[in-house]
């Protein structure tokens, strides 16, 4: 078996309920590459949260493990960085408080000056600069204070970097602008990045591999669709690629029908997804025929 | 728009402080003599059969002459309202800091392990509501020293207000603020220190806030027991030579420092407070 950078072996989380155990998900399957930027959608209620979760070491799995690195994930870690959706800004700090202070923790023997301008590179790379990193989250924008929860992410360099449905409190055209910082941000560095959302053309813009979860209780991690669109790419040009549809007209089937027929105990479509089995992997830009030349489902190999 | 209302709220305020006190002064007269004053009328000061509350214009007067020279020391029984009001000060900031000294840690510890909540809970609702003044004899007894009995009481009545709001304000740091502290790896003190306390800091300070009132509260009524020095044992001792002039200026003089105390903590609270 290949050694990949992140890998989920068998993950399930239950919790203790009124009658007997809930499951939210189960026989959890994945890895992630170094670089790579991976999504996970799937509808509220199915788990995803807690996966990031888990990987952040701020829960821990009833069954299964996360390894990174070549070791086991146990406890939060400065390895992983993590931007919640609601900020999670200290808000008795300015911006570049808040930056200092996780630049501070990450490298506690860095001279005032080494971190004063290590936070500046890093909150002007989210366009912050020029009086507003002294003010306080409450005096700022929703988006600039998502822009200073990210630059907080980037600047301790973690080897992972966790994205709860950042842009999800964010208006249209905000999320937009946004995004795209993101994705210069991303060609830039290439940080490995695995992120929760809702939105599908966020994922499709954002992401290499989009992982799809079938509606909880009992959620799975039913495919792993491959976003197969050439880097770099542009919000307003990336609608034009032919392979665009046909990811996205898939990834919307899958929401709207498949997540919900995919849900609960096991049928014959899903025997593919027994105890240890990757979840499919799926190139519906290839199958339209815009993309490689490879078929539809390449693999469903076990772990 | 607000500097016009400040003003018309300074104008009626000034309003009714005029009117209360020419009420108060003119309501206050004794009757004019008719005829020439007996010798007993005379060396009563007046014709009039009972005493009465002295008018405003003698509380004034005596004011001015008290505060002209606030610390002058002629003999424990006579020393200016300024050496009196700095002993009463001096008792309850020793007693406020020594309970905040306990207070907070012992908050930071109930509000951060439920275990501990659970097991000092009861101790601190039976202690809470005992009246700090019921506590002196035992001080007494213990300290066998007035002066640090009422420093005690003092302690104990400000305890609970900080104790209470430090666990209150601990336990209700948000959840997200701590896994931010968790995933930056901080270490306990850290995180205590670094993100409960300044997260915390508006509560506790409410709760110091509301320690300093009860404090000033309770040092009167602990000085007319123990006596000696202090602004309560002043009052009670002007009561004692029925000098109710000083008596009532005493009691403005009280008002005034527990005003102040308050707003120094009102604008400590200020300081700490953050906008979410």
């Amino acid at each position: 078996m290949k050694k990949h950078f992140l890998t989920i072996e068998n993950l399930a989380r239950r919790f203790p309920g009124k009658d007997g155990e809930l499951t939210v998900f189960e026989n959890a399957n994945f890895s992630i590459e170094k670089g790579e930027f991976v999504c996970i959608i799937g509808h509220s209620g199915c788990g995803k949260s807690t996966i990031m979760n888990v990987l952040a070491g701020l829960d821990a799995p009833t069954e299964g493990h996360v390894f990174m690195d070549g070791t086991e994930v146990s406890g939060p870690s400065l390895d992983r960085g993590v931007v919640f959706q609601n900020y999670s800004l200290l808000p008795w700090l300015s911006a570049l408080q808040n930056v200092t202070f996780a630049v501070r923790s990450r490298w506690p023997g860095w001279s005032k000056e080494q971190v004063r301008e290590h936070c500046y590179k890093y909150l002007e790379m989210v366009g912050l600069g020029d009086g507003a990193e002294l003010r306080k989250p409450s005096q700022l924008s929703g988006g600039m204070r998502q822009r200073v929860s990210i630059a907080r992410a980037f600047a301790i360099q973690p080897k992972l970097l966790l994205l709860d449905e950042p842009f999800g409190a964010l208006d249209a055209l905000t999320r937009g602008t946004i995004q795209d910082e993101l994705v210069k941000i991303c060609e830039a560095t290439h940080q490995t990045i695995f992120m929760i959302t809702h939105d599908v053309d966020e994922a499709i813009l954002l992401a290499d591999r989009i992982l799809l979860m079938t509606n909880g209780p009992h959620a799975r991690i039913a495919e792993s669709v491959k976003v197969d669109l050439q880097h770099p790419r542009q919000r307003g040009k990336i609608i034009h690629d032919p392979g665009y549809y046909p990811i996205r007209n898939h990834l919307v089937d899958f929401l709207v029908r498949r997540s919900e027929e995919l849900s609960g105990a096991v049928t014959p479509e899903t025997v593919a997804q027994a105890a240890g089995a990757y979840p499919a992997e799926v190139n519906p830009a290839a199958a339209a025929g815009a993309g490689g030349s490879s078929p539809r489902i390449t693999a469903a190999k076990a772990g | 728009m607000l500097q016009s209302l400040n003003i018309r709220a300074a104008l009626v305020s000034i309003g009714l402080l005029v009117l209360m006190l020419s009420v108060w002064e003119f309501a206050n007269q004794p009757p004019e003599a008719t005829k020439a004053l007996t010798e007993y009328e005379m060396l009563m000061g007046g014709a009039d059969q009972e005493a009465r509350v002295p008018p405003p214009s003698k509380v004034i007067g005596l004011a001015i002459k008290e505060l002209s020279d606030p610390f002058y020391d002629v003999g424990p029984n006579d020393k200016g309202i300024g050496i009196q009001l700095a002993y009463s000060i001096y008792r309850v900031l020793t007693g406020f800091f020594l309970a905040a000294l306990i207070a907070i840690p012992i908050g930071f510890l109930i509000g951060m392990s439920p275990l501990m909540y659970k097991a000092l809970n009861p101790f601190i609702q039976v202690l809470r509501p005992i009246s700090p003044l019921a506590w002196m004899p035992l001080a007494l007894f213990i300290i066998k020293d007035s002066e640090t009995s009422s420093i005690f009481v003092i302690f104990i009545c400000s305890i609970w207000p900080m104790l209470i709001n430090t666990a209150f304000g601990v336990a209700g740091v948000r959840n997200d603020w701590i896994n931010v502290a968790r995933t930056h790896e901080l270490s306990p003190l850290r995180t205590a220190t670094t993100v409960i306390l300044p997260a915390a800091a508006p509560t506790i300070l409410t709760g110091m806030r509301i320690s300093i009132g009860i404090a000033w509260l309770v040092i009167v009524a602990a000085e007319m027991l123990v006596g000696g020095t202090g602004i309560g044992y002043y009052v009670w001792n002007e009561w004692n030579n029925l000098d109710l002039t000083s008596v009532i200026f005493s009691i403005l003089m009280i008002g005034v420092v527990g005003m102040l105390l308050d707003l120094a903590l009102s604008a400590a609270t200020r300081l700490v407070q953050y906008e979410e």
